[in-house]
């Protein structure tokens, strides 16, 4: 028995090697996608998990954009196919999604991810593998700083900081003002930054300055200590659903002022759970459903009709970051990776839902940002600020 | 000054929901010496009952009010009961005799399925759990802020912990549960039955996590399957910052986690909040290694 047994473990150890040298030609070999029938484009989001609404909306706006493209024929005679993963908004799945997507699908382009921290973790595994790679809605700067493949359709978080202080500050005409936001995102330390910065230089005050780590649900403690400090308003950088609670504590607190924050705020499941307690605070975002341009509105149209919904900014960014790769892939002649890298990179006046797109020189989409409102359970259009 | 009342006030409120979580942990201990990792995660399934319990209940009784918020919890805590029962019966009967080591994993097992079958089940983007309770508003005292829920958190906290002491210290069920804590084998042969006590102590730390569940819910309205995680986590802590197996001492423990991280939260720092309250566990533990009122135990040999 017990030299079976040992038998056995020899067997394995001598045994592992060997099947997975047997492997390896076949997988680290990229197939190229020039026999295949489709042309393969992975995607990963949040589609469940706690910023699941991120990952929906941007997969359901991504899909919409694919069957579009497909219905009209296609890229270059070929359909695309859409493979999508889910990350479960965790940390350290984005990073098994993408060596996934790359390895075992050969995709020629990766699309993902609404958040910073997701989109870091991924966009190093693109670069090594020179797969580009376009993130719909990260703002924070450091992302595409992670190499020449990396791209976004968005705008980036030190134009969206310097939007919301100068409307802190002159819209709203407020003097001093705490921050609160997440330790453990990128996105909401790089945006709490950029918007201090810009509020104390333009004349503020930063009279508070608390943090919270994502996934919290109690935030009483900072809350008392911010409404000690007497502020004029709450910056609150944050996802929506820390945001809702903390709009709900803050008014349980007795502390009235408005609160206000960025295209984190942006979703359905932000009013259900905040309720009454954010009426009247404001948000910046990338698109807004009222937007006159036929463009907008039959973007709007196709997606309610297919989705039962209203599309939000999202769902906008992930339309746009599909038909900018399919435009890309055109003008490139094929998906062969540093072609298509150089065709993203000379992106100019694309049309977009989310404005026009042009690439700058840091692969960072230059556009205007769109400032919302939260009144009778509603996100009502406010104003549109241009960079 | 009033700050430091608010902040003591805040930290009350979250302790003793902590206090909640942790008495179920400690009873299960105390009975069994088995820690169920799974009760954060009936903690969650508290909360998802009562948000599906509650339009039901909306039909028969108005809510929010206090009698129909008294019905949710009642419902929430026998559904949790029932699935702690069949927990007990399908995971870790069948491995009774095993080695301890086995059933703690089991449990983290159950924990994951819970987890992520939730996430399947019930969907992962958060939920409003809905109004139970009338806000008959905050009462404003010289600054001070407090409001009904967080009162109604301590008053349930309170007499649970009295109840579960009466069940335990006075009942016949309760004698049988000490008498399996401190030989299964002998109080199988003074004609206990074993199962049945083990599985009534899991049903009841069951229906207490689902209590807590519900309380969180009406406190922090969003709810999600991977709520339980922290909460269940930091109730461990607290259950054995007090001394685990010790009705009073999870209670405790749990209100000084909870008052130690708002105050940390407020005055230091609210990034290391967790990371100095459990290093005041740690320091209390060198100190006191069976928790601030545990009893000291030798292992018989």
């Amino acid at each position: 028995m017990k030299s079976n047994f040992f038998l056995t473990v020899v067997w394995l150890v001598a045994a592992v090697p060997v099947l997975l040298t047997g492997c390896s030609p076949s997988s680290s070999s990229p197939s190229t996608s020039q026999d295949s029938p489709t042309i393969k484009i992975g995607e990963f989001a949040s589609l469940t998990g706690s910023e699941a609404t991120f990952g929906q909306s941007s997969h359901q706006g991504t899909q919409l954009a694919v069957d579009a493209i497909n219905a009209a024929g296609g890229v270059l005679g070929k359909p695309l196919e859409l493979i999508t993963e889910d990350d479960l908004s965790q940390a350290g799945q984005p990073a098994v999604a993408v060596r996934k997507l790359i390895a075992s699908d050969s995709v020629v382009a990766v699309l993902g991810e609404v958040a910073s921290s997701r989109s870091l973790e991924a966009a190093p595994i693109c670069q090594e593998y020179k797969v580009p790679m376009i993130s719909p809605a990260s703002t924070n700067p450091r992302v595409t700083q992670v190499g020449d493949y990396i791209f976004r359709v968005c705008f980036i978080d030190p134009f969206q900081g310097t939007v919301m202080a100068d409307f802190a500050l002159n819209t709203l005409h407020l003097k001093s003002v705490a921050v609160l936001s997440d330790v453990r995102s990128d996105y909401s330390l790089g945006l709490a930054r950029f918007f201090k910065e810009r509020f104390v230089s333009a004349g503020g005050r930063i009279v508070a300055d608390e943090n919270y780590s994502g996934g919290d649900k109690d935030f009483s403690a900072q809350l008392t200590s911010i409404k000690a400090a007497n502020p004029d308003g709450v910056f609150v950088p944050g996802y929506y659903t820390e945001v809702g609670l903390i709009a709900l504590q803050s008014r349980q607190l007795g502390l009235s002022v408005p609160m206000f924050g960025g295209d984190g705020w942006e979703s359905s499941s932000l009013v259900p759970i905040g309720g009454q307690a954010l009426e009247g605070d404001y948000f910046s975002t990338h698109f807004s459903p009222d937007d006159s341009s036929p463009m907008v509105q039959s973007f709007v149209k196709a997606y309610t009709q297919r989705y039962g919904q209203i599309p939000d900014a999202m769902a906008a960014l992930g339309y746009d970051s599909a038909f900018l790769l399919a435009d890309a892939i055109k003008r490139a002649g094929g998906a062969e990776g540093s072609k298509l890298r150089d065709a993203l990179a000379a992106t100019t006046n694309f049309p977009g839902v989310t404005g026009s797109i042009t690439m700058d020189s840091h692969r960072d989409a230059s556009k205007p940002a769109v400032i919302l409102t939260i009144s009778g359970g509603h996100f009502k259009y406010v104003k549109t600020i241009a960079p | 000054m009033i700050e430091f009342l608010q902040q003591l006030t805040n930290g009350l409120a979250l302790g003793s929901i902590l206090a909640l979580v942790a008495l179920g942990y400690t009873m299960v201990y105390g009975i069994l010496r088995f820690i169920n990792f799974a009760h954060g995660d009936l903690f969650m399934l508290g909360a998802f009952a009562g948000y599906y319990v509650a339009p039901w209940v909306a039909r028969a009784l108005p809510l929010p009010s206090l009698s129909g918020a008294l019905v949710v919890l009642a419902v929430s805590m026998l559904v949790c009961a029932i699935i702690g029962l069949l927990i007990e019966r399908f995971a870790y009967r069948p491995l009774r005799n095993q080695p301890r080591l086995t059933m703690l994993i089991t449990a983290i097992g159950v924990s994951l399925f819970l987890e992520n079958g939730g996430q399947w089940l019930l969907g992962a983007a958060p939920k409003r759990f809905p109004l139970l309770l009338p806000a008959w508003g905050q009462w404003k005292i010289a600054g001070l802020t407090m409001n009904s829920n967080q009162c109604v958190v301590i008053l349930v906290t309170t007499l649970m912990l009295l109840a579960l002491r009466f069940i335990v210290l006075n009942t016949r069920m309760g004698r049988a549960m000490r008498a399996v804590a401190c030989n299964p084998d002998a109080a199988a042969l003074m004609g206990v039955d074993t199962n049945r006590v083990i599985a009534f102590t899991f049903a009841l730390g069951s229906a207490l996590a689902a209590a807590a569940g519900v309380l969180f819910a009406i406190n922090y309205p969003s709810i999600d399957p991977l709520m339980g995680i922290l909460p269940g986590l930091k109730a461990f802590v607290a259950a054995v910052l007090g001394g685990i197996g010790n009705l009073p001492g999870a209670a405790l423990g749990g209100l000084i986690i909870g008052i130690t991280e708002t105050m940390v939260a407020g005055y230091i720092s609210s990034t290391y909040k967790d990371a100095i309250a459990f290093a005041v566990l740690i320091i209390i533990l060198l100190v006191r290694p069976s928790g601030l009122l545990g009893k000291r135990e030798n292992d018989k040999v």
